[in-house]
């Protein structure tokens, strides 16, 4: 099992972080500190593909993606891509050593048997007592569910990543979900742009704020109570 | 033995009757079987019922996709685990067609669809899965506690014919994929009465390929074409091609 070696630069390192706040990377860089030397961790689409440009140091972590890819490094630049090798996202991803493929039955057998120890995925609400919602919208006919059903319900831990609120400013953080939920009282860590919180069952505890946000700022931005 | 091995496209697919279900392999482009869409497309069966991941992607240009078929008005059903796009801002070519109500979509998670078809390959009618209990997806339908935990019945899925990719194959319908070209490739040849594959590289005598090696048994495979050079055949394009 190998390390990090070919990971790519620490993203805090970079320019145009925001004051206050954090923005995407830092969000998933916070959410990929809690990451247990040894885990088995699936990336979701979207901002939770960031945690794996995260610089992990010493711990080894492994990236399982559903479409049957277990192991797998950085996004490869234009030019360098293996056509045949793409992550859940549909992205040209590098292989790694130890890097494995399998069909999709044994990649959700995995998923299924509670191999996987932490799955992060966006969402558009958490509820305080652990319900996300992030397959339909209101309205929608269908929607898109591909493997958040089953790793929702199937890993040992499930994290998520999303915006405090939404562009029209109503929380995302709330009492219950009023979009149709993709799994039960599963979510344990949800990171945002204003700081990493736990559900309580009947609100969010703080873990942390993220720079420039103030306990108050933030309790008015959440719909359901805030705990300190 | 009757070769399994086709000349064209078009004569894989030249008895594919209406009313059939089919399975679409694919992830991504790794997998998918754009030269027999494109050749389903021209032969026109109608009524279908196309089983895939997605119904295709929003990008462009457009690849031959299950989208491709509806738009020809060939499709009756789509199973797949996406019937909307992932991010509300694309535009799915299939989705005007399925708020018109011109077809019916039946949504799975996608470790479900899987096992669905895995088990229609195995010889199993039915299973229970933690997945999607507590859902709207489960809503009216039969749960059971097994161990302390409320499990979902889900039925087998079985299919009339496959469509997948592979990179290599020998005369006998043995299949090698290549990384993640894979992914519903396998279950869905095994899921299926007939199995249509189109191949990577030329085909290779019977026992050239390594035993251990093979993927996919020829038991699951049926009919074989090699996929031609561009531009009589389609292959995958990079992401700076695309944009061209």
């Amino acid at each position: 099992m190998s390390g990090n070696s070919v990971g790519p630069i620490h993203a805090s390192a970079r320019s145009g972080a925001p004051a206050k706040g954090w923005d995407r990377q830092q969000m998933a860089d916070r959410l990929s500190e809690k990451f247990q030397d040894g885990w088995l961790v699936n990336l979701g689409v979207g901002i939770p593909t960031l945690c794996s440009n995260t610089d992990i140091g010493d711990r080894e972590i492994t990236y399982h993606s559903e479409n049957g890819l277990i192991g797998y490094g950085p996004v490869l630049p234009a030019g360098q891509e293996d056509l045949h090798l793409v992550n859940a996202g549909g992205q040209n991803v590098s292989l790694r050593p130890d890097s494995v493929t399998v069909n999709h039955a044994d990649s959700f057998a995995i998923i299924r048997s509670g191999r996987i120890d932490v799955t992060v995925m966006g969402a558009y609400e958490v509820a305080a007592n652990g319900d996300f919602a992030n397959w339909k919208v209101a309205g929608q006919k269908g929607g898109g569910i591909g493997g958040a059903m089953d790793l929702a319900a199937c890993a040992k831990r499930v994290f998520i990543i999303l915006e405090h609120v939404t562009r029209k400013g109503a929380p995302r953080l709330v009492p219950s979900c009023a979009l149709p939920v993709t799994a039960r009282g599963v979510v344990t860590l949800v990171a945002t742009n204003y700081g990493l919180f736990a559900p309580t069952g009947h609100g969010f505890r703080v873990v942390e704020l993220a720079p420039g946000m103030s306990f108050e700022e933030v309790r008015a931005a959440t719909g359901a109570p805030l705990e300190g | 033995m009757r070769s399994k091995t086709f000349g064209s496209f078009a004569e894989a697919v030249a008895d594919i009757p209406d009313g059939s279900v089919i399975g679409i392999g694919g992830f991504a482009a790794p997998g998918t079987p754009y030269n027999l869409l494109k050749a389903l497309r021209e032969q026109g069966a109608k009524g279908l019922t196309c089983v895939g991941n997605t119904t295709g992607g929003a990008h462009q240009p457009r690849m031959p996709d299950i989208a491709s078929l509806v738009e020809n008005g060939q499709v009756k059903k789509v199973i797949a685990s996406f019937t909307a796009a992932t991010r509300p801002t694309d535009v799915l070519p299939f989705t005007k067609y399925y708020e018109s109500g011109e077809v019916e979509a039946e949504l799975v998670p996608q470790g479900t669809l899987a096992e669905r078809m895995r088990a229609a390959g195995a010889g199993i009618p039915a299973f229970y899965t933690p997945t999607a209990v507590g859902t709207e997806l489960a809503e009216g339908r039969e749960t059971r506690v097994f161990n302390g935990r409320e499990m979902l019945l889900e039925y087998a899925l079985p299919l009339d014919y496959a469509f997948v990719r592979a990179h290599r194959a020998d005369a006998s319908g043995n299949l090698m994929f290549r990384l993640t070209q894979r992914n519903f490739c396998p279950v869905m040849a095994m899921a299926a009465r007939i199995c249509i594959v189109e191949v990577e590289e030329p085909i290779l005598p019977a026992g050239a390929l390594d035993p251990d090696a093979v993927h996919t048994s020829g038991i699951f495979v049926q009919r074989m074409v090699v996929v031609p050079a561009a531009p009589d055949g389609i292959w995958a394009v990079r992401r700076e091609e695309r944009k061209k």
